[in-house]
């Protein structure tokens, strides 16, 4: 009788490792420090759209422009298993003609690496449904910044540290509404760009990350986050981050998020307010 | 209450009633919203259609009868979204126990029925109280 169960059973396809399997939106963006999240925010999904037998992985590339500054990342990023998400982010921060008065010159770029890790732990924002489980993760981005003699000149006590965050993420899909919070131990000043601790503030401290988003369609969501920030340098203030977006998922290959920011006093300027466009392509 | 006059909707009527009523009349707004039984029929209609058609998952199919699969269809959904039908078959964990479903099997399903809903003018936020419904069942439907 179990033989024939086994004959009844559908025919043994070879397992794919590329299958682009997960729901349409339902891996998050790329933030912009590389992990997958919303725009400024890392959140508990894994990037990629392989599901826990497949992998999935994409690039992305990210435009910041306010009144004094461009900050851009490009990255490249990969889901594994629905398990484990690796990634790697390049960041620069352009001074601009803002550079010429703070004595480094005008288009004085600041440069960035970072490496990030990423675990799921439990939970599935998708079918989790009938709960209050959140899905949860815990991830890592260790950055180094290359501008060692400035980051000193500045108050700031390293050019290179890790953050360590734990995220978690509920979809409530009878509300169309994904809902985010993210807590990050730090000693990152503006990201990392300012380098890390300081001559106000060394040690490392709790940050909170929330985004709140909602469904409008398959292929458009819109939404706000904040992010605390520390602030370790007696040279310049650091503000809490805002941005408010709405993202766009024609495909399973592509995804465009358009944002308006605030990033408040960066390096001495205030109101750093302005456009944040990224775009996403993979699988 | 601080002197603002608000004009009572369809939707103010409907909560009052649920609360005269009790939860069946409310839990009945889904089906509704849904578009009643015809809709829905035509919904799992092409919902089966469409995922007999998509290669990565009409073999699952090969050995079930299609016209008894799409009458249960009908049924549970009809009852998850709080019409007066009963589903009579199968448990979920039952049905599928032999299938070897993965989560993109389900996650294929799930694109189709979106589609047939979407096709059919069901509205995005009513396809998501929907599927908040049947999302639990993926842990007796995929079993791999």
């Amino acid at each position: 009788m179990l033989l024939g169960l086994l004959g009844s059973a559908p025919a043994i396809h070879a397992e794919p490792l590329f299958e682009s399997g997960r729901l349409l939106a339902t891996t998050g963006v790329s933030q912009i420090e590389g992990a997958g999240g919303g725009g400024l925010v890392p959140w508990a999904v894994i990037t990629g759209y392989g599901t826990r037998d497949a992998v999935g992985g994409n690039v992305h590339g990210t435009v910041v422009r306010t009144g004094n500054y461009t900050l851009a990342t490009v990255g490249v990023a990969a889901g594994l298993y629905d398990r484990v998400e690796l990634s790697y982010a390049r960041q620069w921060l352009d001074t601009r003609e803002t550079g010429r008065s703070l004595g480094l010159g005008a288009g004085y770029t600041f440069h960035q690496d970072v490496f990030g890790a990423k675990v799921r732990l439990f939970g599935d924002i998708v079918y989790d449904q009938a709960s209050y489980l959140p899905q949860v993760a815990v991830g890592v981005q260790y950055k180094v910044n290359n501008r060692h003699d400035v980051l000193r000149a500045v108050g700031a006590k390293s050019d290179r540290g890790a953050d360590f965050y734990l995220s978690a993420t509920k979809l409530v899909l009878d509300q169309s509404l994904l809902l985010n919070g993210t807590i990050r131990l730090t000693r990152a000043n503006q990201l990392g760009i300012l380098g890390f601790g300081g001559d106000r503030n060394d040690g490392y401290r709790p940050e909170i990350e929330v985004s709140a988003a909602l469904l409008l369609s398959r292929t458009i969501a819109v939404g706000a986050e904040y992010r605390t920030k520390p602030d370790n340098l007696r040279f310049a203030r650091e503000s809490d981050w805002f941005d408010a977006f709405v993202a766009y998922f024609p495909t399973k290959n592509a995804s465009f998020t358009l944002a308006y920011v605030n990033l408040g006093s960066i390096a001495g300027r205030k109101n750093q307010s302005g456009v944040y466009l990224s775009g996403q392509l993979g699988f | 209450m601080n002197g603002e006059r608000t004009v009572p909707s369809a939707r103010h009527f409907l909560v009052i009633a649920s609360l005269l009523l009790g939860d069946g009349a409310y839990a009945a707004s889904l089906f509704d919203d849904i578009g009643g039984e015809a809709k829905l029929a035509r919904v799992v209609d092409s919902m089966v259609a469409r995922s007999l058609a998509d290669p990565r998952i009409r073999d699952v199919f090969d050995n079930t009868n299609i016209d008894r699969f799409t009458r249960h269809l009908n049924g549970q959904l009809c009852e998850v979204a709080g019409g007066s039908c009963r589903y009579t078959g199968q448990t979920m964990a039952g049905s599928h126990a032999h299938l070897g479903l993965r989560m993109r099997d389900m996650n294929a399903v799930v694109e189709h029925l979106r589609d047939a809903m979407e096709e059919n003018g069901v509205p995005f936020r009513v396809q998501n109280r929907l599927l908040a419904l049947l999302a639990p069942m993926q842990r007796d439907i995929v079993t791999k």
